[in-house]
């Protein structure tokens, strides 16, 4: 009965004062929503990241560094050190362990987005997410020599078509001065968006690959000894090398066998990684930065709590009456200070259902945006116990926080009688 | 909680003294000497006018009456109970039960309406709520309207009303359910003369109905005329 009273009692004196406070709730509602949403963006983008690539059980690559290897050839970041032989390539491909294979040949770039040279495996065997397949927003994966497809980023941000035609650039770099202008491409078809590096490239095949390098041997277009693209559907253009492979293995339990067996390859120092294992590595590098992130918000929040108990403590001075008055009536000081524990707690709990409505709404306005712009996919889902236990944690420290008007409180009414003696 | 109430109350009902004080002696300071209030009995159902110097200690001795100040010498026995020897709990839920308390302004809970202030000793006391007839909202509506209290005032909120009107809700929330004695410190100091007897008349009409003693504290002495007991302080030290 006396919890109920003092409930009553709390939430008709936060009524009262609900326009002072409605300030103080709304610093509290947007530091929470800050870090409710970073909390919940951090989960989004591991799950993302680590989403990177799937279904690819090994990624073969001359011999470094797994990071390295992971980098260059699933983020495009940073360079290869050295090439496959297509010998070596070959003989892997026999090997009928391996379920498939997705040869990549990295080198050149198209407006700052990397040129990936491969075959017609990787629509079929590359997966991203949760095993989910690439798929051809528009027109159809490359067939002949100087047929280009764009990556969903890449067509975007340059407004291309099926049907025109691009020019590629030797090397990397966003501007490039040697241009391959002999060799334009055509483009025949864009990718569907996948909010992975997947959609900030560009595909073409080996032979394009092969055909538009003829002539270029030392670097730089000798003129004269460039083909033309009538020329070019004359020749053949088996590569010599390629970059890396990306490997398929049905019976999984031979993954850690065949990865030995190519770390130690004879014919050529090899590498080859455990996709998950490198991208969890990649991501425990990345963590920390995310953790001092989280840990910032929650200052944040620490910082609106006080100024709250800053107001509470402001408005006690105001409330000497209503609390002599409550003495005066039988209530006891300890019902006295739950009065702002509870009031307290409900504002923090206000504040934290009015996050997670802002958040709600946020996101779900946000997400085609995002998806759009930055090729983020960002879905509305149930909370992790993660993200419930940040979100208790925020009336649980205001708890702890009321306690200091709450006991100040409890020693004033205390001594608290009639007329001068109130005063003392 | 529950038990105490039970264990307090069964005492205080059939007691025939509503105040007995006894060598009682108070002092903020240890230093100084304390401030000696002099022995007095008050019979249940009778009123007491208090008066006094300020400074004399008439509101330290309402405090100590109340049980919101712990004397440093005598006793206190409201309704036979001696209630310094009740814990603090059962000093609070002793007060809750059995007194009603009238300040000289700012009587009210700012943001409750002036029925919910009314009933507000029904909710702190199961004793105040059981005694109220025919219910807590019912006497809280019968007593505001023997206290003028216009009937569409009773949803406002109070900070709206006049000075007087709030004296005269503060003078309910002390009636409601009957308690045996009331403190009232200078309830009328802030009205003017038509509404000071009036409101005197009524609250010592309401206070004779319910057999609750009022103990009055005025240094206005033509209110004593209404009185049949009177004590003057002088603030006397030992």
């Amino acid at each position: 009965m006396k919890a109920r009273l003092a409930l009553t009692l709390a939430l008709a004196s936060l009524w009262h004062r609900r326009k002072v406070l409605a300030l103080v709730c709304l610093t509290l509602t947007l530091s929470v929503s800050l870090l409710l949403g970073i909390q919940y963006l951090r989960t989004e983008v591991k799950q993302s990241f680590t989403s990177t690539i799937s279904g690819t059980d090994l990624i073969v690559g001359a011999r470094s560094g797994q990071l390295n290897l992971l980098l260059y050839t699933v983020f495009h970041i940073g360079d290869a050190t050295n090439n496959i032989r297509w010998s070596t390539y070959q003989s892997l491909k026999e090997d009928s362990r391996l379920d498939w294979l997705i040869p990549i040949s990295l080198g050149d770039s198209y407006r700052g987005n990397r040129v990936v040279a491969t075959d017609e495996n990787f629509l079929k065997h590359f997966r991203y997410g949760r095993d989910l397949p690439l798929e051809l927003a528009e027109g159809q994966w490359f067939e002949g020599v100087f047929d280009v497809v764009l990556g969903a980023g890449v067509a975007r941000s340059l407004a291309h078509q099926v049907g025109e035609e691009i020019v590629l650039s030797h090397g990397g770099g966003r501007t490039s001065f040697s241009n391959h202008d002999d060799t334009p491409f055509t483009v025949t078809g864009i990718l569907a968006p996948t909010g992975t590096p997947v959609d900030q490239a560009v595909y073409i095949g080996l032979d394009g690959m092969e055909a538009m390098h003829v002539g270029w041997e030392s670097g730089v277009a000798i003129p004269g000894r460039t083909l033309t693209r009538e020329q070019a559907a004359r020749r053949d253009f088996t590569p010599d090398a390629i970059t890396a492979a990306f490997i398929g293995i049905e019976r999984q339990v031979l993954t850690f066998r065949i990865q030995r067996e190519i770390n130690q390859f004879a014919g050529e120092p090899l590498s080859a990684i455990l996709p998950g294992v490198a991208l969890s590595e990649l991501w425990r590098l990345m963590g920390q930065f995310e953790r001092a992130l989280v840990g910032i918000t929650g200052f944040v929040v620490i910082t609106s709590l006080i100024g709250l108990i800053a107001v509470l403590l402001t408005l006690q001075a105001q409330r000497a009456h209503e609390i002599a008055v409550l003495r005066a009536t039988g209530a006891s000081p300890a019902l006295i200070a739950s009065l702002y524990i509870l009031e307290c707690v409900a504002l923090a709990l206000t504040a934290c259902v009015m996050a997670l409505a802002l958040g709600m709404a946020g996101l779900a306005l946000a997400s085609p945006w995002l998806l759009a712009n930055y090729g983020l996919q960002i879905e509305l889902r149930p909370l992790t116990p993660e993200e419930w236990t940040l979100l208790a944690l925020v009336p649980a420290a205001a708890f702890a926080v009321a306690l200091i008007p709450a006991f100040n409180t409890w020693r004033q009414s205390r001594r608290l009688g009639f007329g001068e003696g109130a005063d003392q | 909680m529950t038990s105490k109430t039970d264990s307090t109350s069964n005492s205080s009902p059939n007691a025939e003294t509503a105040i007995e004080v006894s060598g009682l002696g108070f002092s903020w300071d240890p230093v100084q000497a304390p401030l000696s209030f002099p022995d007095m009995t008050l019979k249940r159902g009778d009123h007491l006018f208090l008066h006094g110097p300020s400074g004399s200690g008439k509101s330290t001795l309402l405090s100590l009456l109340a049980g919101m100040l712990r004397p440093n010498t005598g006793s206190v026995r409201v309704l036979g109970t001696d209630i310094h020897r009740l814990g603090a709990g059962a000093r609070d839920q002793f007060r809750a039960d059995h007194m009603g308390v009238i300040f000289q302004q700012f009587n009210l809970v700012p943001y409750l309406n002036t029925r919910a202030n009314v009933t507000l000793p029904c909710r702190l006391s199961e004793l105040r709520k059981q005694r109220a007839e025919p219910g807590a909202p019912e006497e809280a509506e019968r007593l505001l309207a023997a206290l003028s209290i216009p009937e569409d005032h009773w949803q406002r909120k109070v900070t709206r009303l006049s000075i007087g009107q709030q004296q005269r809700i503060a003078a309910a929330r002390a009636l409601i359910g009957a308690p045996g004695l009331i403190l009232a410190d200078e309830p009328t100091s802030a009205l003017d003369t038509d509404n000071r007897d009036r409101f005197l008349e009524l609250l010592l009409h309401l206070a004779h109905r319910h057999n609750t003693s009022v103990l009055f504290v005025s240094h206005d002495q033509s209110l004593a005329r209404h009185f049949g007991n009177h004590l003057e302080l002088r603030g006397d030290r030992t």
